[in-house]
């Protein structure tokens, strides 16, 4: 018998939010009936760009019940910047925690909510996942998700990311394609953070944001198109400035705080956040 | 203490210590706790009951009282069976054959012989869970050692051609073990007339405390003990008796031997009763496995998650289990309906009732009555319903809801 939260059980005694959005702004869909679990996220945003209603439908276990739940009531009164930076682990905080074993429940919580923001993005298309290589054919879990789940929650071995991501718990034939990637991700972490020292100074900081931004962020903002500038440091607030189709796109925050602030957190220093600067101010999205 | 009334549906993971177990077990404690094999007639006495319930167990096997061997469960019997076996024919014979829907105290043991030399084969089921006989016949070769093949399947209940199985193995001049931990008590053996050579058998399965069992083993058969020292046990099984584990087997064997006709027809009742109850009343309900013990009752729910629905269950105090991946602690679902090709959409949502001799009619009522209720609240939190996909279908990310692509797990079932 699982070791379930009381909050785990309430939620999933009395899930909030489910059902269906019939003219959703966004849907995200996430794992399969093979896999044992999945979840379809809903979403209505409101004029004033927030999120006005959330449903869910899933199948699954308590915790993925309970997750769906959780994640619904994170997020909602969100806008979809504010509600990219929800975690896995907030998801898991919520509910009081989750056996190890189910961390991947919170984790699917996490994808589906990505998984929607990126069909908004698109227009409302559906999302081919086949972004990424399939890792776990048997699970369906892609590199995408694995390395973001290392990532987030630094995880150190392949137990760990069958537990958050289910990859590798089934035939078990990509164990050692899951080890390369954890070494990878590893390595590329360590890298990270021990050429952080304690205290920047802030030449020091810029510099690294400054290859930050080179190195993780431009090379795909230019594939569509855009660019973007660093245009000054003020203690822990990065400002920064969109350039080309970028400036233009309305989600342009989202790519923003998702992408730039995590990797600069990742990268450089935790305690970052980025903004950016220009007429509009970053809620307008 | 859990003080709620439990309706204990749960029997094949195991059973309540019948209550005259219970009572001719506690002298053993208190009073009659010699050691067998002490020269006093302190400990002499307490001899003549092991030597009672060895009668009685080997009464209700149809087998001779020096054919039975104590052990304590089900597993260790298995392990003794096969690797004393093994062990016996001096590593000359090295295949053994087994089947896909072994218990874990069988495969598992299988998967490890394969890793340190031996040749394992498995042999498939049907979508009705019945052995595929001529598969079997094809397996057993010159080098074959042993035939391992299960009497009664803990998970569907489905039961084996045992004396078919025994016969072939005869006229093929190999072994048979049967692990028959479900089986005994609930169906008729006489192992006096089958061909069986090793027989497993567990106390817990049937109203006996845990960590007793037995393993028959026909005379003559050659077999290599598991745990050595002391003589106990005539040199096969080493070790202080178990004296009250094995006086409780002994009075739980008599109870079986005494009741089973009458049980037979009561459990084969109830069972049908909450079969045709809940195929009536719950909808995407399916029954697995043809051809089962008489307690056992092995359902599917479509579309929904089987550990879900054992906690509503558990909820309104009912004990039940799960072939669900959620509720296995490993990521996928039971071995044994993925053998049968139970499609995806039904394996994940299976649901096993196991009912014994204290169950009643009022209880499998309550569950009849409960169970659409909360089979209608997880269909409507499920995205793979139809009827909730009028408006969209199921797009993602791994496409075909049913299977991912690539998927190498699943039979022929999609
Ligand atoms: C078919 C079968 N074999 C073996 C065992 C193992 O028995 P024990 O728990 O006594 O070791 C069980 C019990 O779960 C069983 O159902």
């Amino acid at each position: 018998m699982w070791e379930y939260t009381d909050k785990v059980m309430e939620h999933f005694r009395n899930p909030r939010n489910v059902g269906v959005i019939e003219d959703a702004d966004a849907v995200g869909e996430v794992g399969s009936l093979s896999c044992g679990d999945a979840l379809r996220l809903m979403l209505k945003l409101g004029p004033d760009g927030r999120i006005a209603d959330a449903k869910f439908q899933t199948f699954g276990c308590a915790s993925a019940i309970a997750s769906s739940s959780a994640l619904t009531e994170l997020i909602k009164g969100k806008t979809l910047e504010e509600a990219a930076q929800v975690t896995n682990q907030d998801i898991a905080d919520y509910l009081g925690g989750l056996p190890e074993q189910k961390m991947h429940c919170s984790v699917m919580g996490r994808d589906a909510l990505l998984a929607a923001i990126e069909n908004f993005k698109k227009g409302g298309a559906p999302v081919p996942r086949k972004d990424s290589r399939l890792v776990c054919a048997c699970m369906g879990v892609t590199e995408k998700v694995i390395e973001r789940a290392i990532r987030e929650n630094r995880l150190k071995t392949v137990e760990e990311v069958t537990h958050y991501t289910k990859a590798g718990g089934g035939c078990g034939g990509c164990i050692p394609d899951i080890e390369a990637i954890l070494k990878r991700v590893t390595a590329e972490m360590e890298r990270a953070g021990a050429t952080v020292p304690k205290n920047l100074t802030v030449f020091e900081k810029i510099q690294k944001i400054q290859e930050t931004l080179d190195r993780e962020i431009r090379p795909a903002l230019r594939q569509d198109g855009g660019d973007i500038e660093l245009l000054d440091i003020d203690g822990d607030r990065v400002i920064v400035s969109l350039r080309g189709t970028c400036s233009q796109c309305r989600l342009s925050t989202v790519t923003l705080k998702d992408v730039v602030q995590a990797k600069l957190r990742e990268f450089v220093s935790p305690t970052l956040s980025v903004i950016e600067d220009g007429n509009r101010p970053v809620e307008e999205a | 203490m859990n003080e709620k009334p439990v309706i204990y549906l749960d029997n094949n993971a195991t059973t309540r210590v019948a209550p005259e177990v219970r009572d001719a077990i506690l002298p053993f404690f208190t009073d009659l706790y010699g050691n067998p094999s002490s020269i006093h007639s302190f400990g002499g006495q307490v001899k003549r009951h092991v030597d009672q319930a060895r009668q009685e167990l080997a009464a209700l096997l149809g087998a001779q009282p020096d054919e039975v061997v104590f052990t304590a469960g089900g597993s260790e019997s298995d392990n003794q069976a096969i690797r004393g076996v093994l062990e016996a024919l001096g590593g000359k014979k090295r295949h053994l054959v087994t089947s896909r829907v072994e218990h874990p105290a069988v495969r598992s043991l299988g998967q490890h012989l394969s890793k340190i030399g031996y040749r394992v084969t498995e042999i498939g089921v049907d979508h009705d869970g019945a052995l595929d006989m001529e598969e079997l016949s094809a397996a057993i070769g010159d080098d074959t050692a042993l035939v391992s093949i299960m009497w009664a399947n803990n998970e569907t209940g489905v039961l084996f051609p045992i004396e078919e199985i025994g016969a072939l193995c005869r006229r093929r001049g190999v072994l048979f073990h049967t692990d028959a931990v479900q089986a005994v008590g609930k169906v008729p053996i006489d192992l006096s007339r089958l061909p069986v050579d090793l027989l497993s058998l567990s106390g817990h399965k049937l109203h006996a405390p845990k960590g007793i069992g037995a393993l028959f083993i026909r005379r003559g058969t050659p077999v290599s003990p598991l745990i050595i020292g002391g003589h106990q046990e005539r040199g096969r099984r080493a070790g202080t008796e178990n004296v009250p584990g094995i006086v409780g087997l002994g009075v739980a064997a008599r109870l079986a031997r005494q009741n089973l006709a009458q049980e037979v027809r009561e459990l084969s009742a109830l069972r049908d009763r909450l079969e045709q109850g809940l195929l009536r009343g719950c909808r995407g309900a399916r029954v697995n496995g043809k051809n089962r013990l008489p307690n056992t009752l092995n359902i599917s729910f479509e579309y929904i998650e089987g550990e879900s629905i054992l906690l509503h269950l558990d909820e309104i105090g009912v004990a039940a289990s799960s072939g669900s991946a959620c509720t296995s602690g490993s990521l996928e679902p039971s071995h044994v309906l993925r053998a049968m090709g139970v499609p995806f959409t039904a394996a994940h949502g299976s649901i096993r009732f196991s009912l014994s001799r204290y169950n009643t009619r009022q209880e499998i009522d309550f569950v009849i009555e409960h169970m659409p209720r909360i089979v209608d609240k997880l269909r409507e939190l499920s995205p793979f319903v139809p009827e909730n996909n009028r408006q969209r279908q199921w797009q993602g990310s791994v496409g075909n809801p049913a299977c991912a692509p690539g998927c190498g797990r699943c039979s022929s079932d999609h």
